[in-house]
């Protein structure tokens, strides 16, 4: 549970330095009328729906022991 | 294969192939005409693939249930159908949120939109229909039979008619072959995103398919021990 909070606190502090970097300079993110930043909402939509049936299935198989 | 989980995972990375390259390949630019809205190829198409194999699947176990009725294989046919209706509806509209930009207006009454459009009425009617009986078995014996036919009705609508006359969509009067599957307009690049695209989609919808065939089971299980 320790473990999972330091992984968690370390990956935050390096999405906020990628943010911070980004705002520095013109970047990927930036680029082609920013559409990327549109990829990337896309695929943290897509990883949260696969993360709730991955949940869901998880609960049914349990239920099925 | 209802609880293995590769193919989970497959899917799950197909998808992520999909929604990162599907905006980073390189689309032709042909006339500009349709600008970077092609990429919705990669999105909207699909649906539609997924659907034709979901609709395919239910239709064999309904045949499977007419041949040897066990309620098995009733839960499989009716979680397929929902499922593969549920793309239809995606289907449709993303079509729409297309259309509205590229032919100016959501509906067009353009011979696919149509077709498609009774298609999924006519799977709209199946769970009415099943709704509308009490008796279980009966639910399971005609809600098979329904289903075989709805099926085949996919064929005029989706696959005959729209081809016959003009139409807004590919593959209208005057075209040759599937113009998605076999068509030469179609760019190799994109045909790399296309192809991931379908099996990833199906995969996740056999997927989410597979849950409410799980819990149909459960259900069972559990009025057995009652």
């Amino acid at each position: 549970m320790h473990n999972r909070k330091h992984y968690l606190l370390s990956v935050l502090a390096m999405f906020m330095a990628l943010v911070a970097n980004a705002q520095e300079q013109t970047d990927v993110m930036r680029s082609n009328g920013k559409i990327y930043v549109v990829m990337v909402v896309v695929l943290v939509i897509l990883l949260g729906l696969f993360v709730y049936v991955w949940r869901v299935d998880k609960k049914i198989s349990r239920l099925e022991k | 294969m209802l609880r293995k989980s590769w193919w989970k995972i497959l899917s799950f990375l197909l998808l992520v192939y999909t929604c990162t390259f599907g905006f980073l390949v390189k689309v032709p630019k042909l006339d500009d005409r349709m600008q970077e809205s092609i990429r919705n190829f990669f999105f909207h198409v699909p649906m539609w693939f997924s659907m034709m194999v979901l609709f395919t699947v239910s239709v064999i176990y309904s045949i499977k249930y007419l041949r040897n009725p066990l309620r098995k294989h009733d839960h499989y046919a009716k979680a397929y159908a929902a499922t593969g209706t549920l793309l239809g509806v995606l289907g449709i509209t993303t079509g729409a949120i297309w259309a509205n930009y590229q032919w100016g207006a959501p509906w067009s009454g353009d011979p696919k939109q149509n077709g498609a459009a009774i298609a999924i009425l006519i799977y709209f009617a199946y769970f009415v229909l099943r709704g509308s009986l009490t008796d279980e078995e009966k639910q399971s014996r005609v809600g098979a039979v329904f289903n075989v036919f709805a099926f085949f009705m996919l064929f005029p609508t989706l696959w005959i008619l729209p081809r016959l006359t003009e139409s807004l969509h590919p593959g209208g009067q005057g075209s040759e072959g599937n113009p998605g599957i076999n068509g030469k307009d179609l760019d190799p690049a994109m045909r790399l995103v296309f192809w991931p695209a379908v099996i990833g989609w199906t995969l996740l919808a056999v997927w989410i398919t597979t849950l409410k065939i799980r819990i149909e089971l459960l259900k069972d299980k559990q009025e057995q021990h009652a």
